[in-house]
């Protein structure tokens, strides 16, 4: 039995306008283009879109769930980034 | 960190697992034995009512059924993208299918004689499909649970089409009405065997519901699957074959009669009335396409060597 050696492709679907692709799941194709047909006829058999990116899986650089601690830590001690930092009087308007 | 006790902390909370998090091996081989039997199971569903696709009665029933087998298709590609994302191998788990050496759902080696066959799968056994997946849409490893919402959502639309058909039939001739009978008193107890072994007999179930894989045991997704269908089996006009069928107020559920576990011990160890059929037909289906994916991944080739 032949194997194929399709690549994986990873799908993102933006569901309509004014909201971002979202990622939806995979396929295997051979080439982008089929890449794409074969994600219409998978993720949006009813109009669950109105545009779909394909990225060939091994494009994608992702961060590892396993340095979560390192790699997220910048973020981590700068609360003032965030508006509930800020203590504020109730009776101010509009703040 | 405690790799293990991360997942434990993340599975009790409810959080989901996903791909790239460490994970027991156990639960990674239950996973990918779990989602690629779902897998199969929705590709090898494809056959019973394919079966009926050129001899739809008219064009909408037609279109309509094209359009179910397509999504059970699709159901499979989605799960067959979730076991990837554990390090599964599609081709793999194909192969594993075609030499029958990874299983599916027992109630595809049942056959489907008449159209009204159509009709009772997209009752009960999408029902009862409907009953397993939607607790699944909870489960813990992500990427699952995802395909599953996916799945559930199309699901309602094959479980109404299918009573719909019912309905139509039962308000047809004499002759029609029988044959939905005779198709409901087939597909009742292989529906009901569709929720695996009887609680006391599952072995994997305990550990299963210990990491949320699992929500419920096999029985109590049976008996909520019997008190669902008493009543629509009622409004339809069709008496399930079951003398025992009845209700029990103080249980506030419905007993039923015993399920003969020989039988579906039987087909589920390749004895069933179809199961040679349906693997040949999946592994024929597999081998003439060869040439058309050998030929695309050769154009793609030469595109790219051209570029
Ligand atoms: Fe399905
Ligand atoms: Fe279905």
């Amino acid at each position: 039995m032949t194997r194929s050696s399709w690549p994986l492709y990873e799908v993102f679907v933006r569901g309509k306008r004014g909201l971002n692709h979202v990622h939806v799941g995979s396929l295997h194709a051979p080439d982008d283009e089929m890449a794409l047909r074969n994600a219409r006829d998978l993720y949006t058999r009813r109009n669950e879109g109105v545009s779909i990116w394909v990225v060939k899986a091994d494009h994608i650089t992702a961060s590892s769930p396993d340095e979560k601690d390192p790699f997220f830590a910048p973020s981590g001690d700068k609360v003032y980034r965030h508006p509930t930092f800020y203590s504020i009087p109730e009776d101010v308007p509009h703040l | 960190m405690d790799l293990e006790r991360e997942f434990e902390r993340v599975v009790a909370a409810d959080h989901r697992v996903e791909p790239r998090d460490w994970m027991p091996d156990g639960y990674r081989a239950t996973l990918v034995r779990q989602i690629a039997q779902h897998a199969h199971s929705e590709i090898i569903g494809m056959q019973p009512e394919g079966n009926w696709i050129s001899r739809a009665p008219s064009l909408r029933r037609k279109a309509i059924l094209l359009a179910k087998v397509q999504d059970e298709a699709g159901h499979g590609l989605y799960l067959y993208a979730a076991a990837e994302t554990l390090g599964a191998d599609r081709a793999e788990l194909t192969e594993r299918l075609v030499e029958g050496r990874q299983k599916y759902s027992s109630i595809f080696n049942y056959p489907t004689p008449t159209y009204a066959d159509v009709g009772v799968i997209g009752w009960l056994v999408d029902g009862a499909a409907i009953c397993n997946q939607v607790p699944l849409c909870r489960t813990s490893y992500g990427p699952y649970a995802r395909a599953m919402i996916r799945v559930c959502k199309e699901e309602s639309f094959h479980q109404r089409q299918g009573y719909e058909l019912l309905m139509t039939m039962m308000s047809g001739t004499r002759q029609q009405r029988a044959m939905v009978q005779d198709a409901v008193d087939r597909w009742w107890w292989p529906s009901l065997m569709m929720f695996g072994p009887p609680d006391a007999e599952s072995s994997n179930t305990e550990q299963s519901m210990l990491w949320r894989i699992k929500r419920h045991t096999n029985d109590e997704l049976r008996q909520r699957f019997v008190d669902m269908s008493v009543p629509q089996a009622e409004k339809l006009g069709v008496t399930l074959p079951d003398p025992d069928l009845v209700w029990n107020a103080e249980r506030g559920h419905h007993d039923f009669g015993e399920i003969d576990w020989s039988e579906f011990w039987r087909v589920v160890k390749g004895d069933g009335p179809c199961n040679q059929q349906r693997v040949a037909h999946r592994r024929r289906a597999h081998e003439d396409g060869a040439w058309v994916r050998d030929a695309a991944a050769e154009y793609a080739r030469k595109k790219e060597r051209a570029a």
